[in-house]
């Protein structure tokens, strides 16, 4: 039985509350507070950093074509004329191409995996999904210029062709680089992400809902798409702007076999340019001041644009992980 | 505890092994793909003589070679582009154009079933690069070929994405050899491509061409020796169709040899002459003329002294022509303008 | 008349499950092809000039990479000192320290960093590093890799701190300690597996970078002495060796590919086992 006896221990105290700040210091814990919060602190210093040296460096570019940079679909080094659209159009395009192959792919392997595989199986594919989502951008990058591009220009292109050739979307002529191609690239990037996070996401749907649904007299397929996924929605959502997010910055992959041409092109098969494509090619080259400070606003472009996404990613998976996902 | 201590003692003793033995020289340069190839084999041959002396040379495109220059982030660049006036200005420091070879630039393609030598007149490739000549059998481009069976296939365009000496001389000869090119599009290492693909280097573009069926570039000529890749003969400024070789260059730098300027920048794309090849140029090397550092500097003036006397002979091996005889002799003087 | 509807619905039922299974089947497929190519292109082409040579002048065959494979290594270990340190301390502080409205935001920013593209990081790290001493560096190759490091670091710490029972907390508090050492001598021990696991995957994830390194590390024909000069890496090389034209390049890419992806693989199967974690790290 103790009561306030005499402690062992000096530093045995009663709440911190009652501390006085000359105490805790001696404690350490003071100073343990102080030295955890400034490293803390340094991240919100480098993000700061980050921003400011960002906005500094494209002042020249900023100040000289203001928000005319977004529609101009010039980049010409000679006359000293530079706009953002066709890396904005490139960079979009290939995301969207990315996404359309990425998330029924990947939410069909999610529901598989979810749903219908034994647990084991599950998680082991899940595991080597994992693995799949591990593998650097530039052993992409290598194996979408060996086996995607030609695969691309001898094979799918042509097929393509003679089945949907009338669209506009593949029409012209087929290179095996261009947004096509680096969109499929991109989507193999980004479907273990989109696999990864819905899986886990699906799991944490009630079973009184399949339960339900299924006493209902609805078919596995049924319950599935329409009560347990709907359920994950938010969560479903997230995992896609975060596959999103990662497709908008992607770099290596992407320069290795989009084409590197800033043109705006309604075929899928021209070649184009993603910002972050043209920074990579042309940084270290960039002759003269405005010419630099260009591709810095495009750097700063392509910050804010992941930015946005990557906030609404958190609160959407967040929001369904807490909330749980009830149908709006 | 025990583990961490290991471990940094392990990685701390590997960083320590590529530590810097005293008195290696590093210099760092960066610039041209059009002279790569015997620049790596000069800075190799030149290490091998002088093991204390590293040149680490990054081929970036001339562009790059420019950039770094004037950032200082580099001793030294190279460029088959010559800095232009407002470039030069952007320097603190005077720079100096040291011609280093001579080389030609060629026309290269990947066309199924054509093995032989095309002939491509100044209008064809201007033609082909402005967009306007869009496939391979094309009257501009057949009646130049009689002889040979074209396909009705598009002609793939490619061009370099990066800032490139390469593409300043290729697109000098298409302004002199096509007033709409010239007013269009004009002279640079970067200009707006009306079409076509990008390929990043000598390195990329060949790359693409081999890769690409029916496809069109413009690289250097060693690129097209080392990986076997067809290249056509270019009309030249009497009409003549020449394949680019030792002697059409050497040819097209005679004239340049009596009037060189100065500062050693001078064009001679479309040089007069029968046997003149007409995408020819030299490639310099840009230094500044004040090198703080005595060791780089020392590096420097030496290397140049040899590059223009033993390196030349290793021109022949890697399909550049040597400097002309005049030019060597004005160049030695000028080493003497590095302070 | 339902019937025909029960028939379709069952129809529907089976092709539709099906589908996901072809789905899952394909993604698991794809991984198996880059693994096989690799190992296939990858493995005649690695020997052991590989791993000790240094490349060759342009055009000729033969030579290594052994200046890319220590540049990477060095470049890493810039990336953990510089990196590591921050990401644990500043998971400590969000996970036994942290206020409400501080943490919040120093969480969120940490998300961002997190997303910021890695060729931006590149853009950063040449503005705060190369252009004010006027050269590329391991260091400022380093400095990008770090900055890349610490988000990953920072969740992964919190999320093993918190994952800690309070008992231990309260029990050693029970015994006099004070807060800093409950945490350094209880806390952290406890979580120490976890958080060295994620330290080993963030370092993994930064292994494959290239974009941060192109304009920061730059490359290096030659050996790279101290931290000061360019110096050479694998995800570079590859990528220099990739979009060239010579055929013997194109064997070392391969070659290097192999190695770099052994290496991040077996980083990564290694933390996953020991974690033994269901799914993925939200520290993507």
């Amino acid at each position: 039985m103790v009561t306030s006896a005499t402690p062992i221990d000096n530093a045995a105290a009663p709440p911190a509350g009652l501390r006085t700040f000359v105490q805790r210091l001696r404690d350490g814990d003071q100073i343990a507070h102080i030295i955890t919060l400034v490293f803390a602190a340094t991240i919100l210093l480098i993000t700061s950093l980050l921003v400011y040296e960002l906005w500094i460096n494209s002042g020249l570019s900023r100040s000289k074509f203001g928000l005319m940079f977004f529609w101009t679909r010039v980049w010409d080094p000679v006359s000293g004329d530079f706009g953002a659209a066709p890396f904005i159009y490139g960079t979009l395009v290939t995301a969207v191409v990315s996404l359309a192959i990425a998330v029924p792919l990947g939410l069909a392997a999610a529901i598989f995996l979810a749903e219908l595989a034994p647990r084991r199986l599950s998680d082991g594919i899940a595991f080597l999904i994992d693995l799949l989502a591990a593998v650097p951008s530039v052993i992409y990058g290598l194996l979408g210029i060996f086996i995607v591009v030609p695969l691309m220009r001898t094979v799918v292109g042509p097929a393509l062709k003679s089945t949907l050739g009338f669209l506009p979307l593949f029409k012209g002529p087929n290179y095996g680089v261009g947004f096509l191609t680096a969109g499929i690239v991109l989507a193999i990037m980004v479907v273990p992400f989109i696999i990864s996070v819905s899986r886990e996401v699906l799991l944490t749907v009630p079973r009184e809902q399949r339960e339900a649904a299924l006493g209902l007299g609805a078919t596995r397929w049924e319950a599935t798409w329409k009560v347990v996924v709907p359920w994950a929605r938010t969560g479903i959502m997230g995992s896609v702007f975060l596959a999103l997010a990662r497709a908008l910055g992607e770099t290596m992959a992407v320069t290795m076999v989009i084409g590197n041409d800033p043109k705006i092109a309604t075929s899928l098969f021209a070649p184009g340019y993603t910002i972050a494509a043209v920074i990579a090619n042309e940084f270290t080259e960039a002759t003269g001041n405005l010419y630099l400070s260009a591709l810095i606003e495009l750097g700063l472009v392509l910050f804010l644009m992941t930015f946005i996404l990557n906030g609404l990613a958190r609160l959407l998976i967040v929001a369904t992980e807490r909330g749980g996902g009830r149908p709006s | 505890m025990k583990k961490v201590v290991l471990m940094a003692s392990l990685v701390l003793g590997l960083a320590a092994i590529s530590g810097a033995q005293s008195g290696t020289a590093l210099l760092n340069a960066a610039g041209a793909t059009f002279p790569y190839p015997i620049y790596s084999k000069w800075f190799d041959v030149y290490h091998n003589a002088h093991p204390n002396v590293q040149i680490n040379y990054q081929s970036i495109g001339s562009g790059g070679g420019i950039r770094q220059l004037l950032a200082g982030t580099v001793d030294f660049g190279a460029s088959d582009g010559p800095m232009t006036d407002e470039q030069l200005a952007q320097s603190k420091v005077k720079i100096l154009h040291f011609p280093t070879v001579l080389g030609a630039v060629v026309p290269t393609y990947n066309i199924a079933g054509v093995t032989g030598d095309l002939n491509f007149t100044q209008k064809a490739l201007a033609g082909i690069y402005l967009g306007q000549i869009t496939k391979w059998n094309d009257p501009e481009i057949a009646k130049a070929n009689p002889g040979i069976k074209l396909p009705g296939e598009d002609i793939v365009v490619i061009h370099r994405s990066d800032g490139s000496g390469t593409s300043y001389i290729f697109t000098d000869f298409l302004a002199k050899a096509s007033s709409d090119w010239k007013s269009k599009v004009g002279t640079n290492t970067s200009v707006n491509w009306p079409v076509g693909l990008g390929g990043k280097g000598n390195e990329g573009v060949s790359g693409l061409v081999k890769q690409t069926p029916d496809s069109i570039g413009y690289i250097e000529l060693i690129y097209a020796v080392q990986n076997n890749i067809p290249y056509g003969k270019v009309q030249n400024a009497v009409g003549k169709f020449v394949k680019a070789d030792l002697a059409g260059v050497t040819a097209a730098a005679a004239g340049s040899a009596k009037d060189m300027p100065d500062d050693f920048r001078v064009s001679i794309t479309n040089a007069p002459g029968a046997t003149a090849y007409p995408i020819s140029s030299f490639t310099w090397l840009l230094i500044p003329a004040q090198i703080p550092d005595a060791v780089k500097k020392a590096v420097i003036k030496d290397f140049l002294k040899w590059m223009l006397v033993d390196g030349q002979n290793y021109n022949e091996g890697l399909s550049y022509a040597k400097l002309p005889k005049p030019v060597i002799a004005k160049e030695t003087k000028a080493i003497d303008l590095i302070q | 008349m339902s019937d025909l509807r029960l028939t379709w619905r069952k129809s529907l039922n089976v092709v539709m499950l099906t589908l996901t299974g072809v789905a899952a089947f394909a993604v698991v497929s794809v991984l198996f092809l880059i693994l096989g190519y690799l190992i296939w292109n990858g493995g005649k082409s690695l020997n052991w000039d590989f791993f000790t040579k240094l490349p060759k002048p342009v055009g000729e065959t033969g030579g290594g990479m052994a200046n890319a494979i220590v540049g990477s290594m060095k470049l890493l270990f810039l990336a953990a000192v510089i990196g590591l340190p921050v990401g644990l301390i500043a998971g400590v502080y969000l996970a036994e320290f942290g206020g409400k409205t501080f943490s919040f935001i120093t969480r969120y920013t940490t998300d961002l960093l997190n997303g910021v593209p890695s060729i931006v990081m590149g853009i950063f790290a040449y503005s705060l590093v190369v252009l004010p001493v006027k050269h590329f560096s391991a260091l400022a190759g380093g400095l990008a890799l770090a900055v890349m490091v610490i988000p990953i670091t920072v969740r992964s710490t919190e999320e093993f701190l918190r994952a800690v029972p309070n008992s231990m907390r309260e029990g050693a508090m029970a015994l006099g300690a004070s807060k800093w050492r409950t945490i350094a001598t209880v806390i952290l021990p406890a979580a120490s597996g976890g958080i060295l696991t994620g330290m080993l995957l963030s370092l993994a994830r930064v292994a494959g970078e290239t974009a941060p390194l192109l304009f920061t590390a730059f490359s290096n024909r030659y050996w790279s002495p101290g931290w000061n000069q360019p110096i050479a890496s694998l995800p570079v090389m590859i990528y220099t060796y990739a979009i060239a034209p010579y055929d013997d390049w194109h064997r070392q890419a391969w070659a290097a590919g192999l190695v770099l992806l052994a290496l991040v693989l077996i980083a990564n199967l290694g933390c996953r086992l020991v974690l033994n974690r269901r799914g993925s790290y939200r520290s993507v």
